[in-house]
């Protein structure tokens, strides 16, 4: 399992229901499902993926949330909603940040933080967009839309008055280090928050 | 005669027989009305496993009718398959090497079960006009009392498009521990007043026609061809897109939109057939002419237009599904412009807010309403991994 979905599985309570935005192949769900008993419901829009969902018999829902939104979830429907790896796709991540919020009574999600010291090295002394195992896009046909930093989402989070819970950064391997508690923003690759208002 | 002998393929389910079964207990309708008794004309593919917890159910759409697969004539060599063949057979999404497979003909129709056409015992004469209008919900508890005589406690799906997906839902409502899945497939939660609209044509123009007889047809020996032909060929324009007619009917280089000539040139004449389409409509409302009682077809579009399960609960249909225990998978197809995508995506937030399990996929397709009959790969792909997990998850896959 992705390193990212390792950590945040802890913060899922027991035969809660999660609604997992951009659930892949729904193999996370599956997980949730038999360890935690979980009522699972994902959303994708790759038909691949939705293949995939469906063998797996996991409840996947073919939806566009950057195009479509997500009005047809009702208010406090969900227990947890989780974006995970999406955040930096979205054409309105704000917006989506807030209907994560108004679907479920909390939220999980996790992006790469571009501030990592070797993403802004690259910039900085190589000149090019930074390259590496979180960001593995070319500048030309990456599908992010939206870097964001650490700093910037803590900012994102004070202006909109989210309370993050848990917040917690690692690296491609899910293993935490005592320099990425440090310095977050320049040390930690993945940032993995957990969110309530 | 013919020589050649039939080529049945593989995954066929073969040469099959239909049966008629009889019920004799009065049925009490929507409508108020009673059926004293009736027959119902059931076809099955597969077998009953000992647990009896394989059967799955098809529901027919307007035209369908309980041969949904493999064929009846073993010495005809031209005939053409059940309505569904493509979904149903060995190794087909509804694989009947896992799942026992049942298709009926509808109470009303025209193909066997008591309908319009049949003999009412009371007066030693057709019914005609005088049979009683069937709601979807009174289909489905006939087809709950077919489940009991044979033998089968729950279904494992039932499924359906069009207006058999609205069977689904009613399955799903009335009947909520008699299945564990639904399947309800380019499907809406009721009629829009287009499609209303579209129905009332149809019923005018077999109203309309001077071989109607008040519905009395039979009496007269004589039947109302002219107007279910014109009923079905507005009804077929709905169940294609524009993209299709244009693709099918604009072969020719020169043409566009698909206005290809039938003999290269206008004839500047009323009642000559000018344009391709104009002779596959007539073709296509001809043949369904034939085969078609007509008040079978005034009886199911107004079964269409009545169907609306939130009647009973204040308008919310989700009130409706809080006790559904089944799982739903919902899909639709991108050209359908009977039953859009929208109207499926209606459906599945009316389930979310139920908190049903629900599954949603639109497909794709440039086949309009029809799709749902064809084999559209990824159609196809996905009820295949649906099903198959049905099949594994109950521990017959």
């Amino acid at each position: 399992m992705r390193a990212d979905l390792v950590l945040i599985q802890d913060w899922i309570e027991p035969g809660s229901r999660v609604l997992d935005l951009g659930c892949g192949d729904g193999s996370f769900l599956a997980h949730l499902k038999a360890t935690k008993n979980i009522r699972d419901c994902g959303l994708e829009i790759d038909a691949h993926n939705i293949q995939l969902c469906l063998e797996a018999g996991v409840n996947v829902i073919e939806q566009d949330m950057d195009k479509d939104g997500l009005a047809n979830f009702e208010s406090n429907s969900f227990d947890t909603v989780v974006l995970a790896q999406t955040l930096q796709a979205l054409h309105k991540p704000d917006e989506i940040v807030d209907e994560m919020l108004r679907i479920g009574r909390n939220g999980i999600l996790t992006f790469p933080n571009f501030a990592y010291w070797r993403h802004r090295f690259s910039l900085l002394l190589g000149g090019h967009m930074p390259k590496s195992p979180s960001l593995p896009y070319e500048w030309y046909d990456t599908p992010n839309l939206h870097h964001c930093t650490i700093h910037d989402f803590d900012r994102l989070c004070e202006r909109k008055k989210i309370r993050v819970l848990r917040r917690t950064v690692v690296d491609d391997r899910h293993r935490s280090s005592m320099l990425m508690n440090w310095r977050p923003n320049f040390f930690g690759i993945n940032a993995i928050y957990h969110i309530t208002r | 005669m013919s020589n050649s002998t039939k080529q049945i393929p593989a995954d066929s389910v073969g040469i099959v027989k239909p049966q008629k079964l009889h019920f004799d207990e009065p049925l009490l309708l929507r409508s108020g009305r009673t059926l004293a008794n009736y027959d119902l004309m059931v076809e099955t593919y597969g077998e009953l496993n000992a647990a009896r917890s394989n059967a799955v159910l098809i529901c027919h759409a307007l035209s369908g009718d309980h041969h949904a697969a493999g064929y009846h004539d073993p010495d005809n060599p031209k005939e053409k398959p059940g309505w569904w063949d493509c979904c149903i057979g060995p190794g087909k999404p509804f694989d009947t090497n896992k799942f026992f497979v049942v298709c009926l003909n509808n109470l009303g129709g025209c193909a066997g079960s008591t309908g319009p056409s049949s003999v009412n015992p009371e007066t030693g004469k057709r019914f005609g006009p005088d049979f009683p209008i069937i709601a979807v919900r009174d289909w489905v508890k006939s087809q709950a009392l077919l489940a009991d005589r044979l033998g089968i406690q729950q279904w494992a799906a039932v499924i359906g498009g069009s207006l058999g997906g609205m069977q689904v839902m009613r399955w799903a409502i009335s009947y909520p521990d008699r299945l564990r899945h639904a399947l309800v497939i380019a499907a809406a939660p009721k009629l829009s007043a287009q499609n209303i609209a579209f129905n009332e044509v149809a019923r005018q123009s077999i109203m309309s026609d001077p071989d109607f007889h008040n519905g009395r047809y039979y009496d007269f020996n004589t039947y109302p061809r002219k107007g279910v032909m014109l009923a079905r060929m507005v009804g077929h324009i709905t169940y294609l897109s524009d993209a299709l007619m244009r693709e099918k009917f604009g072969k020719d280089a020169s043409s566009s939109f698909g206005r290809d000539l039938r003999s290269g040139k206008l004839s500047f004449e009323f009642n000559e057939t000018d344009f391709q389409v104009q002779s596959y409509l007539q073709y296509k409302g001809e043949t369904f002419s034939k085969n078609f009682d007509a008040n079978t077809y005034l009886l199911i579009t107004k079964t269409l237009d009545y169907f609306d399960p939130s009647v009973d609960y204040g308008g919310d249909l989700s009130k409706a599904f809080v006790n559904s225990n089944c799982k739903f998978l919902v899909m639709s197809f991108s050209s359908d412009w009977r039953f859009p995508p929208e109207r499926s995506r209606e459906l599945v937030e009316i389930l979310l807010k139920a908190k049903r399990d629900v599954s949603y996929l639109e497909i794709e397709a440039d086949e309009g309403h029809d799709a749902f009959l064809l084999p559209i790969p990824r159609y196809m792909s996905a009820l295949r991994a649906y099903m198959n997990r049905i099949a594994f998850d109950g521990g017959f896959g």
